[in-house]
Parts: structure tokens; C-alpha cells; sequence
């Protein structure tokens, strides 16, 4: 076992991980944030993603071990004040999720997303959303969602 | 219309927790003592399993305890069971080989599990997982659908002779014989239903935990239908009493068919808990999802028409094959028999049908509902055997289908297999579908991408679906073994809020909203005092869950049947309050009035005056609390009319759908929002098996698409934004005017998605998934 | 996934110490490979040595060519300015995004998919790898299925890649795993033409038949005609040889329309 500390959301954190503990099973097991999601383990449903210093990246795809230093934020980590992020309020208004299960870890794509791409085409959304799957809502409204999104957190 | 009542476009209660991180899901609930289990499963397809050796994994750091399927029936444990009877050729009811909940004497598919460790940490059980040493003889495998039949075929169960679980007709084939022998011509085509993983985002998941003081066994499970769940569990599993049973179905990532079935891993951590008296937590990895939840589809077909000079149906004939893998789940023969069967009428007046169907067995995960359910398969093969017919008679797709309609003022329509339609108008939406997707202009369309290279083409299908699942004397007498009725409790609480308690479940349809829309409307409570529970047997009294499009249909006239109740009594509490009549207190807008008077009491007043009861009408009980179970009197039957238009790049094969419009007909809409959001995942639903997903066995029974990294889901940049309007007609059966919807995207897509291939590529037939190289295959052979 | 014992390299020299010292240890940069096999339990390393804090990131472009440290990920490549279109459009196609922001051209050039991408870059613009031990051509890299020229203990430390006149990648990837199916880098730069072809065979390789056809004239009709055996190509459900021997000349094509 071996000690690790980062930041998560704000708050120093540190606890005692294996070499194989995962970042996501750090997240979810010692500091008991159940927000950030397992959906695969080949990397490929985003289920997991969070921002480590500011990129999107899969939690289940790094050791635990490997966030030591790190800012870490998660969908927990995002609304400030009891208000929603611009990105989640628009989930809602645009009913882009269904059973919530891929939805943490689509609304940490989709802010990474507008970050890098302020204003992004239809086109662009579905393309840099490749690495997250959702089952329920054919992405019509995630889309829209990312697009409302895209203007309120640019103006 | 109420403020936020039905047909408004309310923004979801449940949405916030689900956007903080706030969800409670299976896996994220953790008990005190919690052990992990990891259940070992057989690599091989088919193997004897000569012995199985614990000793190493017992012995492995961290194991609390090792067990194989002996273990569970040494304590009285059943196994898994079908519930389903379904009656065959000669009466011959289907074939139900038993099924131990870990496996003794046989493997039967890749993953099918032989024993459980359980240890203190998750990894530690994996590696003891690991030091399990099974003797197995692998024994030859058979995964084909419509080879386990045949002679020298591998045999999976004593009780199943030539793997042949049911062989089942139905129709008239006399009379479908003479149709085709008179007939101007015959259409006729040869297809497969390709197998899906129904795969919700959120894996299956079970912490079974047990109180000794109490006796009490609690089971936290990704169920559909908890109280099914329970009663399976109890009646036929001996795994608890159902009065010391409590299974909580919290938050649920995604069902689609999948989380209806009793599992063997649920059923070893609700028993194992007792047995070791500390909770046992197993949660799925994707890899195990793909081995063991049951699968969907996975048909090989024959279907024919018969034809008159003026296209007219004369007659349909199908014979096929299903695949139900190697054990027969919970609804498994139903689905290709009686759910398929009974929609191969369609939206048309074919007035002789007979369909031939073999349910097979073969080595391979276990098949049973899945988004759609026996629906999706006859739709297909009757759209594509429709547009091929249109093809035999040179007339356009549409025409042979207004052709054939059934006509509105036919309604109700007795069609002859079986089902009797209540309403619908496919006339209007075929007609408003090929307006909004400009159908005529279609040709200038093709003109132009031709001009790029590019192949263009447009495909229909006109579903129709039975959902409402069911009238409980209809399944009964066609062999289900439950009734279908589904129960509701509304509660007013002293301060005048409302609970509503549904045995349906929600596992991302939003029922947390729409019903309290119903209770808005119904009741003139403001939507925030609504509460709307489920998932927990110890909360709702009774269920059948969630599934085949029922909840609104079905569980949301139980509310509103409750909602009544609670006007009625509220009429003798406010009558009595305001020194009246009882026939002359009105109930309107929440609020309870004197005929004619401006004297007038709100329901919340009434609430409250029920629980303080001190000045009160004489024989009426106190509270106010109401119960209603309602059994429908028919299915309900969405139907509509979508049209797909894709463009194909001949040199790769890659499909582009480029315009997608859906004209559905629901009846009554509660929350269009929510209505269009399950139209949009069904879509994708269909759309996915069409082009991109496929379950693959090889012939050593061996699962090729095990994981995503080689089963293709649909993501966002595989699909178009949708074009989604209605065509609503009312079902004046059902007291909410409503048909269900959320199947009818996954139904009504694939057909037209191929149709617009085919279409394109000017060949007679392609089968799904169309991936690239099978397009461009068709497009070579073409020309 | 087996337990192992993490490291933190603070040089390539630190991280070659530590790894001869583990009795059998490898290396890890963002991990998008290493990652999910350790949780397959396809591997069971002694040591895992991670190279993210050893100072291997960074891109330098000196006008002739650019070099990329072996930790930088696919998204700063595809952001940086000082890398050429071709090769940032490479980095822009490798995985999701998530993926591209851990990912790293080391990790990807030392496991070396056969379905890659950045293999068939490297090959197509006459790459050179630069270990902690020698500098490796990538004609003489890449020498078979996950195989390299890497020998025990030697680190990827950077990439340096040669402008070109000329050149374009295109990849038609897989559905489900959005690896490439067949992807086609093209090169035209002052020693001739460069084809590499990812996706099809074992490992990815250079296309003889290709470039002379384009040496003789740089246009997409130039390979009209050309037939690619099938006999090494690979087939699975998502592509026979047939088809992605012929989409070898597809994106052969479309790679060379897009170069200009």
C-alpha cells in the first residue's frame, strides 16, 4: 500500500492505495464519490471521465497513483453555490439524459468540450463525444444540451 | 390543462440528483461488513465439469468463503425458472430444462458460472477466482440458429431431444396454402434477425445482506420489477419467505429488457449473505455483461406473401428460427411465439396468416426480451417482405402500403392472428410522414448526391406494437404464469402532499415526473408536494414492473384510479366540512365546492381534516390513502410511420443516415419531452442494430464481439438529429387515452433503415448489421 | 488486475534504473494501452514505472523537422502549431478525447497495434526514434505484431519527424473500436515518396507498389489498377482481406487527394 494525495473538488485528499488501485475506485471507494461511473473496462463508454488539472480524461484508464499532485474534478465538484454548471442546467432543460447512469461522465466530456471548442457545430459535438456512450437518449438532446451550453458558458 | 398537468412539457424532478453526482445506484450503496463475490465461469461452450477444487481458493488471502451449485441445493435453493408455457404443435407445452443457479454437471455457454468465491475486497475475490481449478471435458458446441435442430447436432439438456425447446405454428395454413396457390404473384425473402446485447450503461449489480435478529433477507438489485423479482425468488427459489424479503431496485442505470430476468448472481448473493451473515456485493464488469445478460433477437427467417393483380396481401407465410441459448429465462419461448406472431399483421388487412416457428437451444448466453421483444422481429420481416412485394409489383413503397391499410373507420379491426386493434389512422401518419420528410422531393435529392458519388436512398416502415402489457386473462390463458395488472397507492400526508407509490419502475423513463403530472392534473396538487416511489418492496405494496411499454398504460391508470378514490371519499369529508350534500360537492382544480356556492374546501383542507378528524362525517374511516389495481381490459397499440434516407459512399461501404422522420401515434401525451426522449433512444436502438451492432459467436462458441472494443454501439457521431411529430388517435379503452412509447423506435427503425439501403443500392436484400463491408459487398455485386 | 509496485521516474536514466532493478517491470507513459490489458490480467508486471514526471514532453520544431518528447500526449500534438497538418490530423484521429489528453506518441510507437496510428506516420515521413540508448530508423522500428526494435530496458525518449512537401493521412476506422481498419499515410519529400500503410497486416508497413506508382506521378489515379494481395492482410468480423486490401487503395486515394 502506498499513500497518495490530490485534490479533489477543492478539498485535499490523500489516502492508501495498491499499485493496480484505479483512480475511479479511489474516487468511489475511499473518498465514497459514487458520482463518477463504471460503464466498461475497456475504456470506451466515458462512464468514468473527470478533469484532471483541467483535461477530460477516464478514471478508469489511471492508477490511482498517477493523480498524486493532481486537481481533480468531478460531477460532484461542479455545482457552486446550489447552482447548477451552465452544462448541467442544460442537460436538464434539454432532457438530455434518461437514466442519469453515462450522464456524469457526459456532462465532464461535453464542459471539456466547450472549453476547447466554444463554439462547436453539430458536427463537432458528435465527434468529440465519440468517447462517451449513451444508451438512452439517442444524443439528439445531449447535443442540443452541449449547443445551449455552448452559448451560456460563452456569454 | 393543469400548470404541469398532462401534456406538459415539465422539466424532470429526478434530473437533479442525477447531474450532481447525487444517483444511487447499486453499486454505489455499500453495507457494514460488506464481502465481494466474484463467480467463476466456464470458459468453454460446452463441457462436462468433472470436478471442481476449492481447497487453493479457500485457503487465498482475504476468502471468506468458496461455493459451487451443490452448496445451494444441499440448502433447498431452486433454480432459475421460465415463466412461460407456451403451448406448441400436437399441445406440446415448451421445454423448460431445469437450471441450477451455479452450474453442476454441465457447462452450457461461454460464462455460464460453476462457483463463487467470496472474499473481503473485490480483488482479493478475483484472485482467488483465479486458484478455482474446475476438471472440465469439453464437449462439441453448437451455436447456430438453424443448425441445433438438425441431426448430429451436439445436445445441450436430456429434457430438450434435438435442442428443439418449442415447435410452435400458428394461423390457418389451409387457408394461407390456397391463397398462395391463387395467388398473381408471391413475394418472398430470407432474413436474419441479428442477436443484440441489449447493454444498459449501468452493469447489472446485487448486495445481498441478511439480519439474523430479525430473519430478514434484503436484496439491493438493477431490477426492472422488484416485487417479480422477490415473488420468483420466493416461490420458486426458496432463496427467502416473500414476507422476509425485501428487494430494494434503487436508481437503475438502464434496463431495455435486460434487468426483468432473475440472474444467478443475484440469487448467490441474497443466499450466500445468510449463509456466511455479512452482506456480499457483486457487480458486474462489462466483459461479464456480455457473457451472461440475456441477449435479444436472433431469428433466421423465411416470409412469403401472396399477391392479388392489384397488390393486395392475400396471405402471409413465415417460417422460422429462433435462438434462445442455452437456458430458457423468464419470458424466453413467449417472445418469438406469441409477441412476434401476433403482430405479423401489421398495419394491414392480410387476412391469412400462419407462421412456422422452431425455438432452439444452442451454447450461447440465454435470449429473452429486449427493447421491443418479439416486436421488433415481426416488424422487420414484415416492412422488408412489403417493400419486396412492392418491388415484385413495380409500385412505389408507399402506394402498396395505402394499398393495404388497414382503414381508420375500420377500427375496431379483429386481424387473424389474434389481436384486436382499438384506434389508429395509418392513412394520416404515413401521409404526414412522407410530407415531413419531403418523400416527393426525394428524386432531385438522389440526383444531386449522385453528382458526388454518393448513393442515395429512402426506405418506410409502418410498425405497429402491442404494448400495455397485459390483460391478465389473456396472458394467463396463452400461458404466462403471472397476472399483468399493475397496482398504485396515493397518499395524501397530513400537510396535504402527495406520495404516490407505483409498482412500475423507472429506470430513466422519468416516471418520477410524468406520474406526478397525473396526480397534478387529476388532483390539483402542485407538482412539487408530489413524490413519486418505487423500487422498494418494502415501500410499494405489489408490481409487476417495468417493461413492453406498460407503465403509463397500465400503471398510470392505477394512479388516476386512486386519484378517484381519493375524490370520493374527499367529497364525504368536504360534504360534511361544509354542510352539504354529497352529490352536490364538485371537485375541480383541487379544490372541493358547493354546486353553485362559492362555499368551497381544498383538497390539502380535506387531507388534513382526514388524519384530524374531529369534526367528521359519520362511517368514514379517518386518512386519506387509496389503492387501486387496474388490469387492462385490452394491449394498447402504437403505431406510425417512419422514413429513413441515407446516403452511401460506394467506395467504403460507409452508411450516412441523413434525414430521419418519425410520425408516431402514442394517444395522449403526458410529457412530449419525455415522450420525444424515448422516441430518440428507440431510434437509436434500431438504428444500431441495423447498421452497427452485432452478436457474434464463433463456431467454437467462443463470444467475438465481447466487449465494445468489438460490439458496436451507436454513438453520437453515428447518428442524425431526429424528426420526430405524431399522429395521435385515442384508445377509448384505456382511461388515459395513452399507447406507450418507449419501444417504438428500436421497433420501427431497422426496416426502414434497410429498406433505405437496399433502396439505394437497388438490391433485392441485405442483412443487418449493414456494416461497411457488407455494404459494399452489395454495392460491388449491384454494379 | 495483479498488484504491482508504482513508480514515479524522474528521468528516462531514472526510469532505466528502476527498470532494470524490478524484477519484471515495464514502463508506462499515459497508461490508454497498458491499463486496460493489466486489467484484463493479460500482464502481470512487478513494477509499473511511470514516465510522466520524467521529463520526456515537449514539442521543438528547428524548421527541417519536429521532435516530439515521448510523453506528449496526442491532444497537445494535435494542438501545437509547430507540428505539420498531416501529423497533428494523425493525433486528432487516435482515440476520444479523453484518450488523446493521456495518450502518448511513446506509448503508442512502443506497443505498436498493428492497428495504430502513429506507426504508420512515423514510417510514412521517414521518422527517427531517439531511445536512451541510440537513434532507431522507423524503417528499421517497427518488426512485427506488438514488436519492436526496442531491446530490454531501452526507453522511447523522443520522436523526430522530417518535413515533407507533401503529405496526408487517411484512416477509415473501425466502427466499434475506431482503430483504423486501414489507414494510409502518404509522403512526398525530398527523398522520394513515402506510402505506410496501419491496419492491414501484423504491423504497419511501407506500400513499394504504392509509392512507385506514385513516384512515377504524384495523383490518386495513379493507383487505379493497383491490386493488393490478400495473403497478409488481416480478416476479422470487421473487415475480410478482401475489403480492407482494397481499402488500402481507397484511403491510398483519398490520403493523396487530400495531400494536394
Amino acid at each position: 500500500m502506498a499513500t497518495v494525495s490530490m485534490t479533489v473538488n477543492g478539498q485535499a485528499v490523500s489516502g492508501e492505495v495498491e499499485g493496480r488501485t484505479l483512480l475511479v475506485q479511489f474516487l468511489r471507494e475511499n473518498l465514497n464519490m459514487t458520482g463518477t461511473h463504471v460503464g466498461c473496462d475497456t475504456s470506451q463508454c466515458g462512464a468514468c471521465v473527470v478533469h484532471i488539472n483541467g483535461d477530460s480524461m477516464k478514471s478508469c484508464t489511471m492508477l490511482a497513483l498517477e493523480a498524486e499532485g493532481a486537481q481533480v474534478t468531478t460531477i460532484e465538484g461542479l455545482a457552486q453555490g446550489g447552482e447548477m454548471h451552465p452544462m448541467q442546467q442544460a442537460f436538464q432543460d434539454n432532457h438530455g439524459l434518461q437514466c442519469g447512469f453515462c450522464t456524469p461522465g457526459m456532462v465532464m466530456s461535453a464542459i471539456d468540450l466547450v472549453a476547447k471548442n466554444p463554439n462547436p457545430d453539430e458536427t463537432t459535438i458528435r465527434e468529440q463525444l465519440e468517447g462517451n456512450i449513451c444508451r438512452c437518449t439517442g444524443y439528439h438532446n445531449i447535443v442540443k444540451a452541449v449547443q445551449q451550453a455552448a452559448k451560456t458558458m460563452g456569454g | 390543462m393543469a400548470e404541469n398537468g398532462i401534456g406538459a412539457r415539465v422539466l424532470r424532478k429526478e434530473d437533479n440528483r442525477f447531474l450532481t453526482g447525487k444517483g444511487n445506484y447499486t453499486d454505489d450503496i455499500n453495507r457494514p461488513g460488506q464481502t465481494y463475490a466474484c463467480l467463476v465461469r466456464s470458459p468453454h461452450a460446452h463441457a462436462t465439469i468433472n470436478s471442481i477444487d476449492i481447497s487453493a481458493a479457500k485457503a487465498a488471502p482475504g476468502v471468506v468463503a468458496v461455493f459451487v451449485g451443490q452448496d445451494l441445493v444441499d440448502d433447498g435453493i431452486g433454480g432459475l425458472v421460465c415463466g412461460m408455457s407456451v403451448a406448441g404443435k400436437g399441445g406440446e407445452v415448451n421445454k423448460a430444462p431445469p437450471r441450477n443457479v451455479l452450474t453442476i454437471d454441465k457447462a452450457r455457454f461461454v460464462g455460464d458460472p460453476v462457483a463463487v468465491v467470496i472474499a473481503e475486497t473485490l480483488a482479493q475475490a478475483k484472485d482467488g477466482a483465479e486458484l478455482v481449478n474446475v476438471d472440465y471435458t469439453e464437449l462439441a458446441c453448437v451455436v447456430a440458429t438453424d443448425g441445433a435442430d438438425k441431426a448430429g447436432a451436439p445436445q445441450l439438456h436430456e429434457e430438450v431431444p434435438n435442442n428443439l425447446a418449442l415447435d410452435w405454428e400458428f394461423g390457418d395454413s389451409a387457408a394461407v396454402d390456397a391463397a398462395f396457390a391463387t395467388a398473381h404473384k408471391v413475394a418472398e425473402i430470407e432474413l436474419i434477425n441479428n442477436r443484440m446485447v441489449t447493454n444498459p450503461m449501468e452493469p447489472r449489480s446485487a448486495i445481498g445482506e441478511y439480519n439474523s435478529g430479525t430473519d430478514e433477507t434484503t436484496l439491493y438489485l438493477t431490477s426492472q420489477n422488484p416485487h417479480v423479482h422477490r415473488l420468483v425468488m420466493s416461490a420458486f427459489m426458496a432463496i427467502a419467505p416473500e414476507h422476509k424479503f425485501r428487494v430494494v431496485a434503487p436508481d437503475v442505470g438502464g434496463g431495455f429488457g435486460s434487468k426483468i430476468f432473475t440472474y444467478n448472481e443475484e440469487a448467490v448473493c441474497a443466499w450466500a449473505a445468510k449463509k456466511i451473515n455479512r452482506p456480499v456485493k457483486w457487480t458486474s464488469d462489462r466483459s461479464e455483461a456480455f457473457l451472461c445478460d440475456a441477449h435479444g433477437r436472433d431469428h433466421v427467417t423465411k416470409a412469403e406473401m401472396a399477391l392479388d393483380a392489384d397488390g393486395k396481401f392475400l396471405a402471409m407465410r413465415v417460417t422460422s428460427y429462433s435462438n434462445m441459448g442455452a437456458y430458457l429465462q423468464l419470458f424466453s419461448v413467449s417472445i418469438s411465439t406469441l409477441f412476434h406472431a401476433f403482430l405479423l399483421a401489421g398495419q394491414y388487412t392480410t387476412p391469412a396468416i400462419y407462421i412456422d416457428m422452431k425455438a432452439v437451444m444452442t451454447n450461447t448466453a440465454p435470449v429473452d426480451a429486449a427493447r421491443g421483444a418479439g416486436r421488433p422481429e415481426a416488424t422487420y420481416l414484415l416492412e422488408r417482405l412489403v417493400d419486396v412485394s412492392a418491388g415484385v409489383m413495380d409500385l412505389d413503397p408507399a402506394e402498396i402500403r395505402r394499398r393495404n391499410f388497414i382503414k381508420a373507420d375500420q377500427m375496431p379491426y379483429v386481424t387473424p392472428v389474434v389481436h384486436t386493434y382499438d384506434s389508429g389512422d395509418y392513412d394520416a401518419s404515413l401521409a404526414k410522414a412522407l410530407a415531413n420528410s419531403d418523400y416527393d422531393g426525394f428524386a432531385a435529392r438522389k440526383a444531386e448526391a449522385e453528382g458526388r458519388g454518393m448513393r442515395r436512398g429512402i426506405g418506410l416502415s409502418a410498425y405497429i406494437e402491442a404494448c400495455g402489457v397485459a390483460p391478465s386473462a389473456a396472458v394467463g390463458s396463452l400461458g404466462a404464469g403471472v397476472g399483468l395488472w399493475e397496482s398504485a397507492q396515493v397518499r395524501f400526508n397530513p400537510t396535504g402532499s402527495v406520495t404516490v407509490f407505483t409498482g412500475t419502475h423507472s429506470h430513466g423513463q422519468g416516471h418520477e415526473t410524468s406520474f406526478a403530472q397525473l396526480i397534478t392534473e387529476r388532483l390539483g396538487v402542485p407538482i412539487e408536494n408530489v413524490e413519486v416511489v418505487h423500487g422498494d418492496t418494502d415501500k410499494g405494496q405489489f408490481g409487476m414492473g417495468t417493461y413492453g411499454s406498460r407503465s403509463l398504460p397500465v400503471g398510470g391508470v392505477a394512479i388516476v384510479n386512486a386519484c378517484d378514490k381519493i375524490i370520493a371519499k374527499g367529497k364525504k369529508i368536504a360534504a360534511h366540512t361544509l354542510e352539504a350534500a354529497e352529490d352536490d360537492i364538485e371537485f375541480a382544480d383541487g379544490n372541493f365546492t358547493v354546486a353553485g356556492t362559492d362555499k368551497t374546501m381544498n383538497i390539502a383542507e380535506v387531507a388534513f381534516t382526514a388524519y384530524v378528524p374531529h369534526n367528521y362525517p359519520e362511517g368514514v374511516e379517518p386518512g386519506l390513502d387509496e389503492i387501486a389495481f387496474f388490469d387492462p381490459l385490452n394491449f394498447s397499440f402504437p403505431a406510425g410511420a417512419h422514413v429513413c434516407e441515407v446516403e452511401i459512399d460506394p467506395d467504403t461501404g460507409t452508411v450516412e443516415i441523413v434525414r430521419y422522420t418519425a410520425v408516431d401515434d402514442f394517444g395522449t401525451l403526458v410529457n412530449p419531452m419525455i415522450v420525444e426522449g424515448q422516441v430518440h433512444g428507440g431510434l437509436a436502438h434500431g438504428i444500431g442494430q441495423a447498421l452497427l451492432e452485432g452478436c457474434v459467436y464463433g463456431d467454437d462458441g467462443q463470444l467475438v464481439t465481447g466487449s465494445f472494443m468489438d460490439y458496436c454501439m451507436p454513438r453520437a457521431d453515428n447518428l442524425p438529429s431526429f424528426d420526430v411529430d405524431y399522429s395521435p388517435t385515442v384508445p377509448e379503452h384505456n382511461p388515459l387515452g395513452v399507447k406507450g412509447c418507449g419501444e417504438a423506435g428500436a421497433i420501427a427503425a431497422p426496416p426502414a433503415v434497410i429498406n433505405a439501403i437496399v433502396n439505394a443500392l437497388g438490391v433485392k436484400h441485405l442483412d443487418m448489421p449493414a456494416t461497411p463491408e457488407v455494404v459494399w459487398r452489395a454495392a460491388q455485386a449491384a454494379g | 488486475m495483479y498488484d504491482f509496485n508504482f513508480q514515479s521516474a524522474s528521468s528516462i536514466d531514472d526510469a532505466a534504473a528502476k527498470l532494470s532493478a524490478a524484477s519484471d517491470g515495464t514502463v508506462m507513459a499515459g497508461g490508454q494501452t497498458l491499463i486496460p490489458v493489466l486489467k484484463q490480467r493479460l500482464a502481470n508486471p512487478s513494477d509499473v514505472i511511470s514516465l510522466a514526471g520524467a521529463g520526456l514532453s515537449g514539442i521543438t520544431n528547428n524548421g527541417d523537422s519536429v521532435t516530439i518528447g515521448a510523453t506528449t500526449t496526442h491532444a497537445e500534438v494535435a494542438g501545437s502549431s509547430d507540428v505539420p497538418a498531416a501529423l497533428r490530423a494523425v493525433a486528432e484521429g487516435i482515440g476520444d478525447a479523453q484518450v488523446r489528453n493521456r495518450g502518448t506518441i511513446g506509448g503508442s510507437m512502443a506497443n505498436n497495434d498493428p492497428a495504430a496510428d502513429y506507426p504508420a506516420a512515423a514510417l510514412g515521413l521517414g521518422a527517427t526514434i531517439t531511445t536512451n540508448q541510440r537513434d532507431i530508423a522507423a524503417d528499421d522500428f517497427f518488426t512485427g505484431l506488438f514488436d519492436t526494435a526496442l531491446n530490454d530496458g531501452e526507453i522511447i525518449k523522443s520522436v523526430t519527424f522530417p518535413n515533407a512537401t507533401k503529405a496526408a493521412y487517411a484512416k477509415f476506422p473501425s466502427p466499434a473500436s475506431r482503430f483504423a481498419l486501414v489507414g494510409v499515410f502518404v509522403a512526398q519529400a525530398a527523398d522520394g515518396v513515402r506510402v505506410a500503410v496501419t491496419g492491414a497486416t501484423d504491423c504497419a508497413h511501407r506500400g513499394p507498389m504504392l509509392e512507385s506508382a506514385l513516384s512515377a506521378n504524384w495523383s490518386a489515379d495513379a493507383l487505379d489498377g493497383i491490386t493488393i494481395p490478400t495473403d497478409h492482410i488481416n480478416a476479422d468480423i470487421h473487415g475480410s482481406a478482401e475489403y480492407r486490401a482494397h481499402l488500402v487503395i481507397v484511403m491510398a486515394k483519398r490520403a493523396v487527394a487530400a495531400a494536394g
